[in-house]
């Protein structure tokens, strides 16, 4: 098992963390994981990425041209990230703030309303947790055990009352997730 | 087995010093290597290991700083990247030239001047020929993940004072900010005042009347005495060419073709590597793990058995002059690269792979 992705959006919506609780995740059941961000004036405000690689065997490059699977979170990252799916691979987007919708035809394309659903929740926090439902709904590379522990591992202990929260918001984001173009 | 954390390279340096039993870290923020120290002060060592840990008001601080603690036969580092590498290659040198034993590391970014903080490997000559002044060497590890970050700082600890001489840790902006499973080793203790005296004992420990007072110095007026100097650091180069080579391969058993590629460009071409592989094409990688002393006899015994040589690096080709002189035109030598903070994607140094093989 190999799933290569990459997270792209704005910077403060949850992207560096949501592939850092995916690496955990992998972690716990014993995968070779990279998590390599995009650094800098990211962090301040723009758009910000992450490539995380989850394998069964060591990983040999961390940066990737083409990938399985991308998660796109704005519309600057929709026009970058939408060429790197592999043809047959996985396009997740949320619709919100997005002027250009996917064109491709050779990836399956499923859109997740997580804006929306987390302004429903009452918590905009539990964004990037919706996300990621609708990531593991279609590609359950983990499972949400692991997941789980990967919340532990990766929140600081002050935080760990919020991990029902977020396991709340992975299965909204499970249900919701909504399919365009399947191949 | 010990446990495996997930953690950045630039983590993964404040652990292993920690762990290597270092005394301390002398050092100014810099992206993309400012993890280092955050993470140092977040564990603060010296209320467990009494290491010291302390941001200095410089570059050119940091590495006096190091320069004194090494002179007392203390395990000292210092980090930076590029531009504060360049502030302290004066202390280097002087470093060098009084045989002190420490680790720098040098988590690269784009440059030349103020360039970009974005992943590089333009600083190849700096760190591997000279950089600072006169004619000197330092040791230079070139981690390729975060656990090699972790294990690279005790080995860059071992081999300084095995031979006194300055050792580099030269990474980039991908592995220092990228995050992999790192295995904590076992805890090393630090050295108590009579391991020092009893394994430094060139150090200024505290004249005794029992030994000769020690003189730390990089100053010798009379040029018979400088030679000497020189002399003395040339054979000690020699002897770590001789001794201290690492590098490892990939693939290269039945290889026709060869990546020479360090650093994260090693992985990058460790996937292409597969990827030609799958295309039918015999091709393999080595990655030189240290860069002084380079693996020129490594290298050579390849010589027989392949067709050319691709280096791949984030520069405008500076280890590419080394594998030259090491195959001396025998074979051809080809280069790919991206420079100012790019980092060259799997397929392109793979398209590039095709060009050069059927040139």
């Amino acid at each position: 098992m190999k799933e290569e992705l990459i997270i792209a959006g704005f910077g403060g919506q949850g992207v560096l963390s949501m592939g850092k609780i995916l690496a955990y995740s992998g972690i716990m059941q014993d995968k070779e994981v990279t998590w390599m961000p995009s650094y800098g004036p990211e962090m301040r405000g723009g758009t910000a990425n992450v490539t995380v690689i989850l394998s069964d065997k060591k990983i040999g490059s961390p940066i990737l041209g083409k990938c399985d699977t991308v998660i796109i979170l704005n519309q600057q990252s929709m026009d970058k990230f939408e060429s790197y799916v592999k043809p047959g691979g996985l396009l997740i987007y949320d619709p919100n703030g997005i002027t250009r919708h996917p064109q491709r035809k050779d990836i399956n394309i499923c859109s997740i309303e997580a804006a929306e659903e987390s302004a429903r929740m009452g918590n905009l926090k539990a964004f990037n947790m919706i996300v990621l439902g609708a990531f593991l709904k279609k590609k359950p590379v983990v499972s949400m055990e692991s997941v789980l522990k990967g919340l532990e591992k990766s929140l600081p202990e002050r935080h760990h009352h919020l991990i029902p929260m977020n396991a709340e918001a992975i299965k909204v984001g499970m249900d919701k997730v909504v399919d365009i173009n399947i191949l | 087995m010990a446990e495996k954390i997930l953690m950045k390279g630039n983590e993964a340096i404040a652990h292993g010093a920690i762990r290597c039993g270092a005394d301390g870290y002398f050092g100014y923020p810099i992206t993309p290597q400012s993890e280092v120290m955050e993470t140092l002060m977040e564990e603060k060592p010296w209320e467990t290991t009494g290491m010291v840990v302390l941001q200095a008001e410089s570059e050119t601080s940091s590495i006096n700083m190091v320069y004194g603690g090494a002179s007392t036969g203390k395990k000292v580092m210092t980090s930076s990247s590029s531009l504060g590498i360049s502030l302290m290659a004066e202390g280097l040198s002087y470093l060098a030239g009084a045989e002190l034993p420490c680790v720098v590391v040098n988590v690269m970014r784009g440059g030349p001047g103020l360039g970009t903080i974005q992943p590089s490997q333009a600083d190849y000559f700096q760190a591997v020929k000279g950089g600072g002044h006169g004619d000197y060497k330092m040791i230079v590890l070139a981690p390729a993940s975060a656990q090699d970050m972790y294990d690279h700082v005790g080995l860059g600890f071992d081999l300084a004072f095995k031979y006194r001489i300055p050792a580099m840790i030269l990474s980039d902006g991908v592995i220092g900010q990228m995050m992999e499973k790192v295995e904590m080793r076992e805890m090393k203790p630090r050295r108590t005042a009579e391991q020092v005296k009893a394994e430094c004992p060139w150090a200024l420990t505290g004249k005794t009347p029992e030994r000769e007072r020690n003189l730390i110095t990089s100053l010798a007026l009379d040029p018979n005495v400088q030679e000497k100097v020189n002399l003395k650091l040339q054979a000690k180069y020699r002897e770590i060419e001789e001794n201290e080579v690492l590098y490892s391969t990939y693939m290269t058993d039945d290889a026709e073709y060869l990546f020479i590629a360090y650093g994260s460009m090693s992985r990058i071409c460790e996937a292409v590597v597969d990827q030609a592989r799958e295309a039918g094409y015999k091709v393999g990688l080595l990655r030189p793990i240290t860069l002084f002393p380079f693996p020129v006899k490594q290298i050579q015994q390849f010589i027989p058995q392949i067709k050319g040589i691709l280096t791949v690096e984030m520069s405008s080709g500076q280890m590419v002059e080394d594998v030259k002189l090491a195959v001396e035109g025998k074979v051809p030598v080809e280069f790919y690269g991206r420079m100012g903070g790019i980092i060259p994607s799997p397929d392109e140094v793979y398209e590039a792979f095709v060009k050069s093989f059927n040139k």
